[in-house]
């Protein structure tokens, strides 16, 4: 059910000079939330900031008997909004409504599932990755930054059992260079018989190529598009991503009601 | 306390009404809140056929507001008569429908589809969308524009015709006389002010349309003034809007002379504000023992100013 709650700040752990982890007192949230979902949060009560921004449900944070009390933001200081909650403070409070949106679809074995994640793109796939293995879906993510120093949560996904395939652009972790190139050559050596589930989340440009990919290789490929958003409830129609139509052409959606997760194969990539 | 309204021959049970733009079609909403708790929900523009609008970017953020540019996307009059208005129905909202047109002829069309269907409450002709080239302002930016699509509205339907006016204009006073004469039954005010955004590092605009629509309460006191200067030159009613982000902004709307409100970019950021500015609202009249809704319409008070310094 959807919510808008007065949500306590628990803890900000900063990850580097411009990423953190917020974690929020939200147990309505956290117990409706599902993988690839996200909240619309508000920093501070005044009017500039106005409007609320969206994030992706990073993690469903659990006290020691297992009740959901909360959940987590994966957070990257780019605008006064995410400069705000990244200077947020345990104890402080910030609106958050959800969880909304398109959530999305888990695999079950034998069918294995790839996410694949470039920067604050990693932030729906803590949760779907537990999710996963709790499935006993065998699971490998694919993980791209610019520097090492980018690359979170290594040991959180090594713990969960896994495997890691990692790039950064300046050779200082894993391969040098891009993440959709390390998901070619995977995607070539997998025979055709074996399912692979496909997730990605990240730049455009990156969602662009790893829906292209998939496409030659004929793996089906879910993507968590970013979109500017106003509302997250579909009234302000900012968000839109183009879909093909069946006719030809394409028609806009909008990523906060029909997404966040959509179809790559759908989208009309530029 | 008696919070209905009178728009014409059209009452409304109370004065909030969600503006059309920022609101869906309303159904969006459905789950979230009781629709049918609004005095009415003016849902997105329509044209007689489907819109794609413009690509994304559509928004940004600025001081206190933001800019827009969706460039009209919607569903067309028809697939809204047989797939939505059903919905708004079975919830109970009194539906405003904003109306567009390319042509005079098309705003006369999509009216008369528009009567002829179940549920309707009234009309809002948009001839102030900044946002797209062909139709909407070029009427709503002439006075015999403004004059010759209400007139043709009139002809077709016995619903309540509100002209929606842009506040990109000199005089706004002078368009809400135009729509008057035309035989609209309200107008309603401000649309959003044509503005624009840079990023400076790219040099790009941060909008795909380049131009948009400002909205938020920081063009708040422009539309108040507007307001204020279509109370004296009209009898019609005036719904007003422009930044209204609590109940204190859409009293002060009311004491301008608007007879209800819309609330459009503060639905953004709360959806569910609605019970929150009709409590207010009822608290304002309970603490300066009102009766009715009519007690605060066009009631400021001129005489002199009194200076209060406070913190």
């Amino acid at each position: 059910m959807l919510v808008d709650v007065t949500a306590e700040v628990i803890a900000n752990t900063r990850l580097s000079s411009a990423y953190n982890v917020l974690a929020l007192r939200t147990p309505a949230v956290a117990a409706a939330a599902a993988p690839g979902q996200f909240v619309m949060v508000k920093a501070a009560a005044s009017h500039d900031p106005l409007l609320r921004r969206p994030f992706s449900v990073f993690e469903v944070l659990r006290d020691h008997s297992g009740t959901s009390v909360g959940i987590s933001l994966l957070n990257k200081r780019i605008g006064p909004s995410t400069s705000l909650l990244y200077a947020a403070q345990p104890g402080q409070f910030v609106a958050c409504l959800g969880p909304l949106g398109h959530p999305f679809t888990i695999v079950d074995p034998p069918a294995e599932a790839w996410m694949i994640a470039g920067g604050v793109g990693l932030a729906p796939f803590a949760m779907l990755a537990e999710m996963l293995r709790a499935r006993g879906v065998r699971t490998t993510l694919f993980y791209g930054a610019r520097s090492a120093a980018e690359l979170f949560y290594l040991d959180f996904f090594r713990e969960l059992g896994i495997s890691l395939v990692l790039t950064t652009e300046d050779g200082s972790m894993g391969e040098t260079g891009r993440i959709v190139e390390p998901l070619d050559r995977h995607l070539t050596a997998r025979a055709r018989h074996e399912p692979v589930m496909l997730y990605a989340c990240g730049p455009e440009r990156m969602l662009a190529a790893t829906a292209s990919l998939a496409i030659r290789s004929g793996r089906p490929c879910q993507v968590s598009v970013e979109r500017v958003m106003g509302c997250g409830m579909g009234g302000c129609y900012s968000c839109v991503v183009p879909m093909r139509r069946a006719e030809g052409g394409f028609h806009h959606v909008r990523a906060c009601l029909t997404g966040p997760v959509l179809a790559a194969d759908q989208i009309l990539w530029d | 306390m008696d919070l209905s309204v009178q728009i014409g021959p059209l009452t409304l049970k109370n004065p909030l009404i969600a503006a059309s733009g920022c609101f869906g079609y309303g159904v969006e909403y459905g789950d979230a809140i009781d629709l049918s708790l609004l005095g009415g929900v003016a849902v997105k523009g329509l044209f007689l056929t489907e819109r794609e609008g413009h690509a994304a970017p559509r928004i940004v953020e600025t001081p206190a507001g933001m800019l827009n540019a969706i460039g009209l996307q919607g569903i067309g009059v028809r697939r809204f008569v047989a797939e939505t208005l059903p919905e708004l129905r079975a919830r109970r909202a009194t539906v405003i429908v904003n109306v567009c047109g390319t042509t005079v002829a098309e705003y006369a069309e999509v009216s008369r589809i528009l009567s002829e269907a179940e549920g309707v409450a009234a009309i809002e002709l948009n001839i102030s969308c900044p946002n797209i080239k062909e139709g909407g302002i070029q009427f709503g930016c002439s006075l015999n524009g403004t004059f010759d699509v209400v007139s043709a509205a009139r002809k077709v339907t016995s619903l309540p015709i509100i002209p929606k006016l842009t506040p990109n204009v000199t005089d706004v006073a002078s368009f809400a006389r135009a729509s008057e004469e035309g035989g609209a039954d309200a107008v309603s005010l401000v649309n959003t002010f044509l503005a624009m955004v840079i990023d400076v590092e790219t040099r790009r605009p941060r909008i795909s349309n380049v131009l948009g629509g400002l909205s938020g309460p920081a063009i708040r006191p422009i539309a108040v003034r507007m307001v204020y200067e279509c109370r004296h030159a009209v009898k019609i009613p005036i719904i007003g809007m422009g930044g209204i982000a609590d109940a204190r902004d859409a009293v002060e709307f009311m004491i301008a002379g608007a007879s209800a409100v819309q609330v459009g970019t503060a639905n953004f950021v709360d959806p569910f504000i609605w019970p929150k500015l009709l409590q207010g609202i009822e608290d304002y009249m309970l603490r300066h023992q009102l009766k009715s809704i009519a007690d605060i319409v066009g009631t400021l008070e001129t005489g002199h100013a009194i200076v209060e310094l406070s913190g």
